[in-house]
């Protein structure tokens, strides 16, 4: 357990979250290397199906990063994000998939140090859950 | 598909940047093992010209037909990237990147962990890829009229440039005059000309330019559309002073019932007082005169004998004006909304407020301005002159306690206002100071002769106080500088008659209701995000919305002005191109799928969903489509998609990273 490496797919919209990503990186701030950035033009576009299919190939948590309420691109694409992750936490819940293990964080253009303190913060925490187990795994 | 996928994969080491923390090579070996791999190569630096025809070269030599680059972030370099792939005959949407430096060599030191994480990103690019379909982009034309917001020098030099090239400028600034706070400065660093001097004839020249539309004491109420075609809605502020009738004639100031001036003069910075009719300065542009419903009589109460309406022989005086709204088409917007000087009051050590004679420096500069106050004579509040002047730099500057960052033009304009208080008043002018920033053309050379200057002292430390407590004789009825000298080496005590707190900028205090409204970013600090630092300096991540000035970080006059150029340039690029290609990342219908449900119709921000009635499906405008793929997540039957972000695309790269 003790080298377990959790898998965490994240979904980044293009205008606020990937570029304080790309901001983390030009800024040289050094965070855990388990996270692998999606990009998407909006965390709107994120499809219930793409946390699902994630969890079923292998990812051990899944990170939405969008714009803070009211900065959204496209107006309000964050507000169905958000909207569709808290229903989804509660159907994962069901499946017993701790509810962790699907986070919905609003990062903007500037907050570089938040995707380096949310990346080290879900890696932590979903290490402590340790690893996903599938239906497959208990048969 | 019956073609068949012929991928070449390029790992860029980009210089030391990638290549000195992940294994480009296992990296680029790894991949040539993917299916659908022809090429999988490390090059130095993919972005050079060398780099670009590598991939070209292979093109033709290998045949291939999707091309995948693992480099930098594609903010930056994915056009480059796309522009090689279509110059070698491939389409460039079957092109992906891969940001392997912002993402992965940028942000973790283990080298192993970030090797097997690019191996995972670019495996995820190469099984992407393979599903993309070659896309034609669209093209949209500009609008060439063009909205600045802000009349500040930055507004005033991008307008005139543009307008002297034949565009249409509507300018808004929300002040009843242009001018902003250059206006406000007697003379400008590091040549001592007159600020009113360089600027009035610019300010003219937007009056009197066919080209120019000025609307002053106007603002923004709301942004639509997007490059090229954007709807904008401008509040005008009633002045209730007609502005086709007034002609500055100051009549109606003359005859008003206050016979003296009582409310303080905003651009006097209140040191002196003005009438509820006022003119905002001698060479306001527009020459018009304006009322403040706040103090006027007849606001406040019906009953003022209107001496104003009586003098004024043309009629212009209206007091039953209304704001109005208008509504503007134009292709490209610069916003030049300036700062906000630091609010000295929030550091009460300095005593700012409640200590008299101590000033921030906007206030200096009205009162050694010849047409200031106290027409350019330096007094104290005892009508007297200041025998000695401590000047407070970085106010608001370089502090963890308020803004970290350097204000970048305070060392200078304390300079500058060393010089001048020494002139007007003979006094011994001392600049507390943490480190002297002068790197500007003639700058070092202006501090130099400062430093020459007989009777300017520098002390290198941060004031600690400022205080009316007197320890000797000396000191009594005076103001005391306590501040550790750093370079002697001890705590010293210097009494001053006059203290000039060196405030710095901050954001202006709309700046987050700006930047939602224009739909841009502010960095941490909060002034406006551009697009790249060094590559995009004016730009935003909205394509059409460009910089200039101090909305977007400190600066000096010649960095606005130059910056306000090429915002102006930026924009004519655009504007002489005549139209823009957007990205093709809209959304369709699949009829056959549609169940006819309408529930991405209700989610589209940009009413561009509707309902078929003849054949029962969602119809989608592309015209008016964002690409932001809302609708694709809602839909139940999976009927819409989205080009560049289709589900099995995303899905192959799901799986592609987890592997």
């Amino acid at each position: 357990m003790s080298d377990f490496e959790p898998k965490i797919v994240a979904f980044f919209c293009n205008w606020c979250t990937y570029t304080a990503a790309d901001l983390a990186g030009t800024s040289r701030m050094k965070y855990a290397p388990n996270i692998r950035v999606i990009r998407v033009m909006c965390s709107g576009r994120v499809d219930p199906q793409f946390v699902l299919e994630a969890f079923a190939k292998g990812a051990d948590g899944v990170l939405i990063g969008g714009c803070h309420p009211g900065d959204c691109h496209y107006q309000r694409g964050n507000y169905k994000a958000r909207r569709r992750i808290l229903m989804l936490q509660r159907v994962l819940e069901e499946f017993g998939i701790e509810k962790e293990r699907l986070r919905l964080e609003w990062i903007s253009a500037s907050e570089g140090d938040k995707v380096r303190k949310v990346a080290n913060d879900m890696t932590e925490q979903i290490a402590r859950l340790g690893p996903l187990r599938r239906g497959d795994e208990h048969g | 598909m019956s073609e068949e996928i012929r991928v070449g994969v390029y790992v860029c080491h980009c210089g030391s940047n990638i290549a000195g923390i992940i294994d480009v090579k296992s990296v680029a070996e790894e991949a040539s093992k993917y299916p659908n791999v022809v090429v999988s190569r490390e090059y130095k630096y993919m972005c050079s010209d060398p780099g670009q025809a590598l991939i070209q070269e292979d093109i033709k030599q290998h045949n291939l037909n999707r091309i995948v680059v693992a480099s930098c972030s594609p903010l930056l370099h994915e056009h480059t990237f796309r522009n090689a792939t279509e110059k070698g005959g491939v389409n460039p949407f079957l092109f992906q990147m891969v940001n392997l430096r912002e993402h992965d060599s940028w942000v973790h030191e283990d080298k192993e962990k970030a090797t097997k994480k690019a191996i995972a990103l670019v495996r995820a690019a190469v099984r992407r890829v393979a599903l993309h379909s070659a896309l034609e982009r669209k093209e949209v034309p500009i609008n060439p009229d063009v909205l600045i917001v802000g009349g500040g020098i930055a507004g005033i030099h991008a307008a005139l440039t543009l307008a002297n090239a034949g565009k249409l400028v509507y300018l808004v600034e929300k002040e009843p005059t242009i001018g902003g706070h250059m206006a406000k400065f007697d003379k400008t660093f590091p040549t001592l000309d007159c600020a009113a001097c360089i600027l009035t004839p610019k300010m003219t020249q937007v009056r009197a330019h066919p080209n120019i539309r000025l609307w002053s004491y106007s603002e923004v109420a709301g942004v639509d559309g997007f490059v090229g075609n954007f709807r904008v809605k401008v509040k005008r502020k009633p002045r209730y002073v007609d502005e086709e009738a007034c002609i500055g004639c100051l009549a109606c100031i003359e005859a008003c019932i206050y016979k003296e001036g009582k409310f303080p003069d905003e651009f006097n910075m209140g040191l002196s007082k003005r009438k509820p009719i006022y003119f905002p300065f001698p060479q306001a542009v527009p020459q018009l005169a304006v009322i403040d419903p706040e103090t006027c009589i007849e606001f406040k109460t019906g009953k003022c004998k209107k001496t104003c309406v009586a003098a004024c022989d043309r009629n212009a005086i209206d007091f039953t004006q209304k704001e109005t709204i208008e509504e503007i088409s134009v292709g490209t917007i610069i916003l030049a909304t300036g700062f906000k000087a630091f609010d000295a009051s929030r550091m009460p050590e300095y005593g700012y407020g409640t200590l008299s004679n101590v000033y921030t420096a906007l206030e200096i500069e009205r009162l050694v301005n010849s047409s200031g106050p106290t027409a350019g004579e330096v007094v104290l509040k005892n009508g007297q002159h200041p025998k000695s002047v401590g000047i407070i730099h970085c106010v608001g500057s370089r502090d963890e306690k308020t803004n970290k960052w350097c204000s970048r033009v305070c060392c200078m304009y304390s300079l500058k206002l060393a010089h001048l208080l020494r002139e007007h008043t003979g006094a011994e002018i001392y600049n507390f100071y943490i480190d002297m920033r002068a790197p500007g053309k003639g700058y070092e050379e202006f501090y130099d002769r400062l430093l020459q200057e007989d009777g300017t002292h520098f002390i290198r430390g941060r004031v600690a106080e400022v205080t009316d407590w007197a320890m000797t004789e000396e000191e009594e009825g005076r103001l005391v500088i306590r501040v550790e000298d750093t370079l002697a080496g001890f705590v010293r005590r210097i009494p001053c008659d006059m203290v000039v707190l060196s405030v710095g900028l901050e954001p202006t205090p709309d700046a987050q209701d700006v930047r939602r409204m224009f739909n841009i970013s502010c960095s941490t600090e909060g002034f406006f995000l551009e697009r790249h630092p060094k590559l995009a300096p004016v730009n935003t991540f909205t394509d059409g919305i460009f910089l200039a000035g101090t909305c977007q970080g400190p600066k000096d006059i010649p960095d606005t002005v130059a910056q306000a150029g090429a915002a102006a340039a930026e924009a004519l690029a655009l504007i002489d191109r005549g139209s823009i290609e957007l990205e093709p990342n809209t959304a369709y219908v699949v009829e056959d799928k549609c169940s006819g449900c309408h529930t991405c119709i209700a989610l589209c921000p940009y009413n561009a969903i509707s309902y078929d009635e003849e054949k029962k499906v969602a119809q989608i405008n592309e015209a008016l489509c964002k690409g932001c793929g809302t609708c694709v997540a809602a839909c139940p039957s999976s009927a819409i998609v989205q080009r560049l972000f289709e589900d099995a695309e995303i899905l192959e790269e799901i799986e592609g990273v987890l592997l």
